[in-house]
């Protein structure tokens, strides 16, 4: 059933390895986040891997349109769409596929910096729950991120449009729980709910809450489902 | 067997295909002939699934593309204008994926694979990346890829655009041969492309079905007048004024002739009256020197521009 699938999802990993994209975006990637981490390290003085967990969705907002700007719009621009969709595929598969892909590059550069907090270990013991939390919870709000991004790459031919507008969506879920001492009480806890970091910081402590997951899970559903559709309205008269 | 009823479609204003229909057979080799923006690809994208008509069907055998869009998409090989590729992936990696894609099976694969890249000359080129090749190959690749499945269907949109000359003999013989098993339906705005490889033309003007035949009838039902081409050696006597008197003559247009020593004249008569006789008689009456007669035939290209002008 997902075949088709993984065959699109492999052919997006090779073009991302294939061309300098993948590289710099996790070289850049491991820079910045190295910085925030070895900042925290050596002149806080603290072996905490908390700098890193707290800067990184924030380089994501940057990094994660980045890499989705390309999925649809490309080839809507070249031309190849046309004969993707000829193909005997349905519309999701092609979704599907390409977001795993880009999953897969913002996965990988992720679990590279557990080179930097498994460094830590040698000076101590580990608060393995929140490690494991802090990770899961950058995969999570990655591939939050990466949703919106694959949304935003369906809508236009133009990767620039895709990435900006992607941003935009992103920089909103990521300040809502920012600007909640704005509302009144009964919107600020609605409005924090739907904000990335306040899930993020719940997972992150190492407090693994089906909710925080759920919340996850179905911003993620919502923009891929968004994507299909965008996909799909070619087919509308 | 493809059955297009009554298909229209609408970009905003503009009507780029108005109320066609027509029935392909099996095994049928049918251009679509038309200037641009006549609406042939857009014809093409509609019984290829790309997108919907505005209203009107297309069945491809027993299924329509609003229902089975899925199985007519599996049936066709299709390749779109200009051959839009994947610039960064070679040849091989490029045709492995579609086959995966078209669900091409894990026992004949590697033979399919083999079979393809001989049949479309790309053997010189497998491990090159798409980008890397002239425009003769990548539309080759685009064939390989529309051909792959071995479909039952080909549509081609242009595909000899951009080959060579012996490129181009090469391809119209290859979709000659496959036109033996196959349906194929190709557009291009070559006419001498339609008179060597279609079975069958429709010709395609401001998004409507302006004639539909073999080359050959579409030729004698628009041969309005006969047209006789008459050189003589130059002689210092008016001939045309001469020829213009002759009985049942219409009209005498001069031509210009490549040599100055000659003298070249169309001469136009009513339809069924053969002149040839007549001209040779009054010639040798004159003490004219013929060095060539001919009947012309109404060519595609005059059919084509009397149709399309708007």
């Amino acid at each position: 059933m997902f075949k088709n699938s993984w065959i699109f999802c492999k052919r997006e990993l090779k073009s991302y390895f294939n061309s300098p994209v993948a590289y710099i975006v996790i070289t850049i990637f491991l820079l910045i986040s190295g910085w925030f981490f070895f900042n925290n390290l050596f002149i806080a003085n603290q072996a905490d891997f908390q700098g890193l967990f707290s800067v990184a969705p924030f380089i994501f907002m940057f990094f994660a349109p980045a890499i989705s700007m390309r999925l649809i719009s490309e080839e809507k621009r070249s031309g190849t769409m046309e004969i993707l969709v000829t193909l005997p595929v349905k519309d999701w598969e092609v979704v599907l596929g390409k977001y795993l892909s880009a999953l897969i590059l913002l996965s990988v550069a992720i679990l590279l910096t557990l080179t930097y907090t498994l460094t830590l270990s040698t000076l101590g013991n580990l608060d393995e729950g929140a490690l494991v939390g802090g990770y899961l919870g950058l995969i999570m709000v990655g591939a939050t991120y990466l949703s919106v991004g694959i949304f935003t790459s369906s809508l236009t031919k133009n990767q620039v449009v895709a990435f900006v507008l992607s941003f935009v969506i992103v920089f909103i879920l990521f300040m809502l729980d920012k600007v909640v001492i704005f509302f009144p009480g009964f919107l600020a806890g609605f409005l924090e709910y739907l904000s990335v970091e306040y899930h993020f910081s719940n997972i992150a402590r190492g407090v693994i809450d089906s909710r925080d997951i759920i919340y996850y899970l179905s911003v993620i559903s919502f923009f891929i489902l968004l994507a299909v559709r965008s996909l799909e309205s070619r087919k509308w008269r | 067997m493809i059955r297009v009823k009554n298909l229209t479609k609408n970009y905003g204003e503009l009507k780029a295909v108005d109320d066609i229909s027509f029935e392909v057979k099996t095994g049928e080799i049918v251009g679509f002939l038309g200037p641009n923006a006549a609406g042939k690809t857009t014809t093409m994208r509609i019984i290829t699934c790309f997108m919907p008509p505005t209203s009107g069907t297309v069945e491809v055998d027993d299924l329509n593309i609003f229902d089975n869009s899925l199985e007519i998409r599996g049936k066709i090989g299709y390749l779109p204008e200009n051959a839009p590729l994947y610039w960064e992936m070679n040849v091989v990696e490029y045709l492995e994926f579609i086959m995966g894609l078209r669900g091409v099976g894990k026992d004949n694969f590697s033979q399919r694979k083999k079979d393809i890249i001989d049949l479309c000359g790309l053997g010189s080129v497998t491990h090159k990346d798409i980008g890397e090749l002239s425009k003769g190959f990548r539309q080759r690749v685009g064939l390989a890829q529309a051909m792959i499945h071995n479909p039952e269907i080909l549509i081609l949109d242009e595909p000899t655009i951009g080959l060579d000359p012996n490129q181009i003999v090469e391809i119209r013989n290859l979709i000659k041969q496959l036109g033996r098993e196959k349906t194929v339906i190709l557009s291009t705005h070559i006419l001498p492309e339609v008179e060597a490889t279609c079975g069958r033309v429709l010709i395609i003007h401001e998004g409507k079905i302006v004639a539909d035949g073999t080359p050959k009838e579409l030729q004698s039902g628009f041969e309005g007048k006969e047209r006789i081409y008459l050189e003589l050696k130059k002689t210092v006597e008016n001939i045309e004024s001469k020829l213009k008197m002759l009985e049942q003559v219409e009209k005498v247009e001069k031509v210009a002739t490549p040599s100055v020593e000659t003298r070249g004249f169309y001469i136009e008569s009513d339809k069924g009256v053969d002149l040839r006789e007549k001209l040779f008689n009054y010639s040798v009456q004159n003490n004219w020197t013929i060095l060539e007669m001919r009947r012309e035939q109404a060519s595609l290209e005059q059919i084509f521009r009397l149709l399309t002008r708007s």
